[in-house]
């Protein structure tokens, strides 16, 4: 088992969890986007602009 | 007389490696224009294939003269200015509202990931360097430009045929991806359906998505910032609604300048003395691998998913689209799901998962940068 094997399996390992803790973090990110500026909100301002 | 024979003197020249080269060059313009496997890359580099193998070729660097191919690789492509512009491209031609309505599409992006990393422990038992193998691995992030920044990178000298590889593959994921999905899936799966709840997303969380994903990916991942960051500066330009003509010639102009150089000039990389090696056939075989894994890791992490989640299940053909071979992964999932029921459409949810694909593998490709250090 050479070393450079055994170091890509520590790569592989850190690398997704890496992935997917960012992945977690922007969707926990992206949840709080659609709900501090949902698009009914939005809609209903524009709606009360052109009235 | 002899000055007509020297005129001709360079057919001595030519080697057989070359003629293998022309060949090639020939099939990557066959399948290319009669095939229409990725044309816009593949005729060119076939093209450039041909020139950059001609006998003392001017293209080229020969000695001390250097090559206008090689100057611009050096001045273009070396150094990643070419790709960042690419990347502003992509950025702008994507549309991450159907992510934004289903967040946890995102998941799918980052499981389907696995096949770069699987592929570089597989390169690296057979033999490459930490480098070399990151570079053939990430051919899994089936994007080209990231496979080309991360080849760059690390001053691959397998660049040529790591790009074959990969824009070969994306035009093949049709092709690629059934099997696989098949294989691993039942048919029940393949029939889960997925209500898609159309709900909208304001412009104001479209704007401050591309700002959130670059700050928190340039934290985690700072050598990821370039690659996220231009990728994400083109879907400012695209959401803002200010800035429509920039948008326009970010999602037409741009590319179209940008891919009619990059791929006659990759193919500085295609030299006969660099590409035919057993190597190349390896980064090949490891390509498919790559692609292959890929699909497996989504779709298992969504067979995974749907053990915890038994009232709402997710179809785990979404799992393939997860890969960053945008859109044609999510037709080829949508595709499969009519295949099996004619009117089960799980069409925006595979776009939810193929564009978060697209966020996840220049993503990955910023972590390796992080995780293998360059030489």
């Amino acid at each position: 088992m050479n070393s450079t094997f055994l170091q890509s399996l520590r790569i592989m390992g850190v690398g997704m969890l890496g992935i997917f803790v960012v992945t977690i973090v922007l969707i926990a990110a992206m949840v709080i986007l659609t709900k501090i500026f949902p698009a009914g909100k939005e809609k209903k301002e524009k709606d009360s602009r052109e009235n | 007389m002899s000055e007509i024979a020297s005129l001709f003197s360079n057919f001595a020249n030519i080697t057989w490696q070359e003629a293998v080269m022309w060949i090639i060059g020939g099939v990557l313009i066959y399948l290319g224009i009669k095939k229409k496997m990725e044309p816009t890359l593949l005729v060119p580099m076939g093209f450039g294939a041909i020139l950059v193998n001609l006998p003392l070729s001017g293209a080229v660097t020969q000695g001390s003269e250097v090559g206008v191919l090689d100057l611009l690789f050096n001045t273009t492509i070396a150094n990643e200015v070419l790709l960042m512009l690419l990347f502003i491209g992509i950025g702008a031609m994507c549309d991450f509202t159907p992510l934004l309505s289903c967040p946890r599409m995102m998941l799918f992006g980052a499981a389907a990931q696995f096949g770069i990393f699987f592929t570089i422990s597989l390169a690296t038992a057979l033999g490459f360097s930490l480098q070399d193998a990151a570079s053939i691995g990430i051919i899994g992030a089936a994007d080209g430009p990231t496979s080309i920044f991360v080849g760059s990178y690390y001053n691959t000298k397998y660049l040529g045929a790591i790009i074959v590889a990969a824009y070969s593959y994306m035009a093949l994921v049709p092709i690629i991806q059934p099997p696989v999905i098949r294989a691993i899936t039942t048919k029940k799966e393949r029939m889960i359906r997925m209500p898609y709840n159309t709900n909208h997303v304001s412009k104001t969380a479209k704007i401050l998505f591309p700002i959130i994903v670059t700050a928190i990916a340039g934290i985690v991942a700072p050598k990821s910032v370039a690659l996220i960051g231009f990728l994400m500066f083109g879907n400012l330009i695209r959401e803002c609604g200010v800035l429509d003509s920039l948008s326009d010639t970010a999602q037409n102009v741009l590319p179209n300048l940008v891919t009619l150089l990059l791929g006659i000039v990759v193919a500085s990389q295609m030299k006969a003395e660099n590409f035919l090696t057993v190597q190349t056939i390896m980064i090949i075989a490891l390509g498919l691998v790559a692609f292959i894994m890929d699909t497996v890791g989504g779709v298992l992490f969504a067979k995974i998913m749907n053990l915890f989640t038994p009232k709402n299940k997710i179809n785990p053909m979404i799992g393939a689209a997860g890969i960053s071979a945008f859109p044609m992964s999510a037709r080829v999932v949508n595709q499969m799901a009519l295949d099996e029921d004619p009117t089960n459409i799980i069409l925006m949810h595979a776009i939810g998962a193929n564009v978060s694909g697209q966020i996840a593998s220049v993503l990955a490709g910023g972590i390796i940068l992080s995780l293998v250090p360059k030489l």
